[in-house]
């Protein structure tokens, strides 16, 4: 079943993974994307305010983007999102890193431009194995509305 | 990266654009965001976004990409005229992101950064906290993608 906007009520909706997260993918995504020392070089890392080799910011943003799609982005009927509020990094992702996605809805909406549709915000945060937060993430996502609610509304 | 002290407010950089073709918007979104519509033209035109769109998080990484690419130019000049390169830390996080148009099949974004705001670092005296106003423009003219970064900056001497 398709989740709609009504499905999605303010609190806590969901806990999701584990999702392992290698080395060798940390590495390949800072190669590609985020090519800075501190992402890439042992030895470089232990001397930055990291202390260690650590994952790009937009790596960890990613695969948290891919926790949410399996999660439940797969099986709900999202149209997109407008932007991030607000994004905080907390604490470096480490090679071998055990991740946990927590997430739970602030608001939900009807969207005024778009009665079909509804805005859900979700505050999306991600802890390592030993329950530290990594980061945590304020976001809109827009939600198709159960196919019967404008009729509903009308009627 | 520049020292703390040769920053100034307003300072802008372009850094260059970036094509974003289908095959590379399929690649980033296989990986990490497969939305339908970030996977096939039929789907994306059916989309809100009325054609293969990349990833909202696809932009944003290339950004950082040309962004360090940008810094890895700068400190080799810097190198090169003999002067000591400035190696910038890690960022807190950010702000007020705006996936503003979409970017499609073809699509080609221009990225560039622009110093918002500049403050020493309570915590850390040896660093001061930079945030700048990053955006990617499309080959119309049209801003595409936006957001306030944060990062630290090495200070001169401390």
């Amino acid at each position: 079943m398709t989740l709609t906007l009504e499905d999605f009520p303010p609190g806590h909706f969901g806990t999701f993974g584990p999702r392992h997260v290698t080395r060798e993918e940390i590495l390949a995504f800072a190669a590609e994307y985020d090519p800075q020392p501190m992402h890439l070089d042992e030895e470089a890392a232990k001397h930055s305010m990291l202390q260690g080799l650590a994952g790009s910011g937009w790596h960890l943003c990613s695969i948290m983007m891919r926790m949410m799609f399996d999660g439940y982005i797969d099986r709900t009927a999202g149209l997109g999102s407008p932007g991030i509020n607000e994004m905080r990094w907390f604490a470096p992702l480490r090679p071998e890193d055990d991740l946990t996605l927590d997430v739970e809805v602030l608001e939900a909406r009807v969207s005024r431009s778009r009665p079909d549709t509804g805005i859900v915000t979700f505050q999306c945060a991600i802890r390592n194995a030993a329950g530290q937060r990594l980061c945590e993430m304020i976001s809109p996502v827009i939600i198709r509305r159960r196919a019967d609610a404008l009729t509903e509304q009308v009627g | 990266m520049r020292f703390f002290e040769d920053i100034e407010i307003g300072q802008r950089r372009e850094l260059g654009s970036f094509t974003f073709t289908a095959d590379l918007i399929r690649a980033f979104a296989v990986q990490f965001d497969p939305q339908p519509f970030h996977l096939t033209e039929e789907e994306g035109r059916k989309s809100l976004f009325g054609g293969l769109a990349a990833s909202g998080w696809h932009v944003a990484a290339v950004f950082m990409k040309l962004m360090v690419a940008d810094d890895q130019r700068e400190a080799r000049e810097t190198a090169a005229r003999g002067e000591r390169v400035a190696v910038g830390g890690p960022s807190p996080g950010f702000k007020e992101l705006r996936w503003i148009k979409p970017v499609l099949a073809g699509d080609v974004i221009s990225y560039a950064k622009q110093v918002e705001s500049l403050r020493l670092s309570e915590k850390r005296p040896e660093w001061g906290i930079l945030q700048s106003r990053n955006t990617g423009t499309n080959q119309r003219g049209e801003l595409a993608f936006s957001f306030l970064g944060t990062v630290f900056v090495p200070r001169r001497r401390v």
